[in-house]
C-alpha cells in the first residue's frame, strides 16, 4: 500500500533531481527520446526502492538507477527477437534539441565550436563517456562517480583520464585553429 | 615521483580529488617536466571546454508531467473505481437492482474482510506511529520544543509538563550529542523526547513509564528506518534513526551504560 509520507518525501528529494536524471540518460543513450523513456523508467524503479533509500545523496543514488537502467534496457533491446541488434552508431546520431523547438525561448543555438566538443563526447567510448558526463556536467564527486558506476576511485580517475585524452585528440585540429 | 605515475595522478589534480601531500609532490614535478605540463594544459582545456559547451539540457516539461502521472497515486484510483462502479450500478435497469446489491453486499462483505485481515497488532500500530513521529519531526521543523545541549536544561523543561521525569544523560562524549528535548503524544500519551544526533542524523528516543518490554533490546526496520525497543527501570524506551542499524545498536550501549552509571 502507497503511504502518503513516502510520497511526499519522494517527491521533495528525488522529484527535483529530474534534469539531472535526464541529462545522463541523454549522454547514455545519445538519442533524446530514449533518454525520456529510461528517465521515466528509472523514476518508476526509484519510487520503487524508496523505503529502502537511506542515504543522503539521493541525485547519487538516482543517477545510479539511470544508469542501470539504461543498462538494462540496451540489453533487452540486444535481445530483440526480430534479429536487429542493437547498434550504438545506428542510435548515435538522433540527440537532437527537437523537443524545444516548442519553446522558442529555450532554443538552443551551438557555436561551431560548441558543436564540436558536443560531437566530440557523443563519439566517445560509452565507459569514459559516462565518467566525463557525471564529472564535467554532473560536477559530482570521485567518490559519488565510483558508488554510481560501481568502479574503484582509482579506475574513475583513469577512466576520467583517458576519455579526457581521447575527447583533446578529438578536439585537436579544432584546437589549432584557433 | 616518477613520470608515469604523475600522469596517472593528472586528472585528481586536476578535479581537486588529491590528498595534499600528493598534490604538493604533483606540483613539485610538474615544475620540472614540460611533458606532463603540456598534458596538463590539454587536459584543462578539455575539461573547460565541456564545460562551456552548453551539453546539458533541461528535461522537457512533458517529461516531467508523464513522469508525475506515471507515479502511483492509490487514492485517486481508488476513486475512479468507485465512481466506474456507481456509474455501472446506476446505468443498470431496475429490475438488476437486486443483482447490484448482492454484489454490493458480496464487495462489502470482502472490504471488511481485508479491513479485518489488515488490522495491525498493537505493536505495530505503535511502530508506524514511531516512524510517522520520527519522520514529521524531520519534515516539519518541529524537531525540539527545547533546544539545548545541556541536560541540566532539558531535563527541567520537562517538569510540570509530563506526569514522569525521563532520565536525561549526555552523550556527546560518545559521538551522540544531546541537542533538545520535545513534548508529544504516542500510544494515547505525553512521552518525552530526546533528540541526539550522529553525525547528521538525528536520532529521537521516547521514553514512558512502564515496562512493556524485555531488558534486551529489540530491533526492527521500517521504512528504512531502524528502530529499538526497550524497558528499563520502569520506563519504555523507543530509539528511532536513519543512522543505520549498527549506528543504533552503539547509541543504545553507549545509552544504558550511561542510565546504569
Amino acid at each position: 500500500m502507497a503511504d502518503p509520507t513516502i510520497e511526499r518525501r519522494f517527491k521533495t528529494l528525488v522529484l527535483p533531481h529530474l534534469n539531472s536524471a535526464f541529462n545522463v540518460a541523454r549522454w547514455l543513450t545519445r538519442n533524446d527520446q530514449d533518454a525520456q523513456d529510461v528517465a521515466q523508467e528509472a523514476y518508476l524503479r526509484a519510487f520503487k526502492f524508496f523505503p529502502s533509500f537511506r542515504g543522503e545523496n539521493a541525485r547519487a543514488w538516482l543517477l545510479s538507477i539511470v544508469r542501470n537502467t539504461f543498462y538494462t534496457w540496451g540489453q533487452e533491446r540486444r535481445q530483440q527477437p526480430s534479429g536487429t541488434v542493437f547498434d550504438e552508431e545506428m542510435h548515435s546520431l538522433e540527440m537532437s534539441d527537437a523537443h524545444q523547438d516548442d519553446n522558442p525561448e529555450a532554443m538552443l543555438i551551438r557555436s561551431e565550436s560548441q558543436e564540436q566538443v558536443h560531437r566530440a563526447l557523443r563519439g566517445l567510448r560509452l565507459e569514459y563517456r559516462e565518467v566525463v558526463v557525471l564529472r564535467e556536467l554532473e560536477e559530482l564527486s570521485y567518490k559519488e562517480i565510483a558508488a554510481i558506476v560501481g568502479i574503484p576511485i582509482g579506475t574513475v580517475m583513469s577512466r576520467l583520464g583517458r576519455g579526457r585524452q581521447q575527447l583533446a585528440a578529438l578536439l585537436a585540429p579544432m584546437n589549432q585553429e584557433k | 615521483m616518477d613520470h608515469k605515475f604523475v600522469l596517472e595522478l593528472l586528472p585528481g589534480y586536476l578535479d581537486q580529488e588529491l590528498g595534499l601531500s600528493e598534490a604538493l609532490e604533483f606540483e613539485r614535478h610538474l615544475d620540472g617536466c614540460e611533458q606532463c605540463r603540456q598534458a596538463y594544459a590539454q587536459h584543462r582545456e578539455v575539461s573547460a571546454q565541456l564545460r562551456q559547451a552548453a551539453l546539458r539540457v533541461d528535461a522537457p516539461q512533458a517529461l516531467a508531467q508523464r513522469i508525475e502521472a506515471a507515479l502511483p497515486s492509490p487514492r485517486v484510483s481508488r476513486e475512479k473505481l468507485g465512481e466506474r462502479f456507481r456509474r455501472w450500478l446506476g446505468s443498470r435497469s431496475l429490475s438488476w437492482a437486486p443483482v447490484g446489491a448482492t454484489l454490493a453486499s458480496v464487495v462489502a462483505l470482502s472490504v471488511s474482510m481485508s479491513l479485518y485481515l489488515a488490522v495491525p497488532s498493537p505493536d505495530q500500530r505503535l511502530t508506524q506511529q514511531l516512524v510517522d513521529d520520527h519522520i514529521r519531526s524531520l519534515q516539519s521543523d518541529h524537531l525540539f520544543d527545547v533546544v539545548s545541549t545541556d541536560k541540566h536544561t532539558v531535563k527541567p523543561w520537562f517538569n510540570g509538563k509530563l506526569d514522569f521525569a525521563p532520565p536525561v544523560v549526555d552523550l556527546a562524549q560518545q559521538g551522540y550529542p544531546l541537542v533538545g528535548g520535545r513534548l508529544d503524544f504516542v500510544n494515547q500519551r505525553p512521552v518525552a523526547v530526546m533528540v541526539y544526533r550522529y553525525k547528521l542524523h538525528p536520532i529521537n528516543l521516547y521514553v514512558w513509564p512502564g515496562n512493556d518490554a524485555g531488558a534486551k533490546p529489540q530491533v526492527l526496520e521500517q521504512r528504512g528506518y531502524h528502530l529499538a525497543h526497550w524497558s528499563a527501570a520502569g520506563m519504555n524506551y523507543w530509539a528511532i534513526t536513519d543512522a543505520g542499524a549498527g549506528e543504533l545498536d552503539a547509541f543504545i550501549s553507549d545509552l544504558r551504560a550511561q542510565l546504569a552509571a
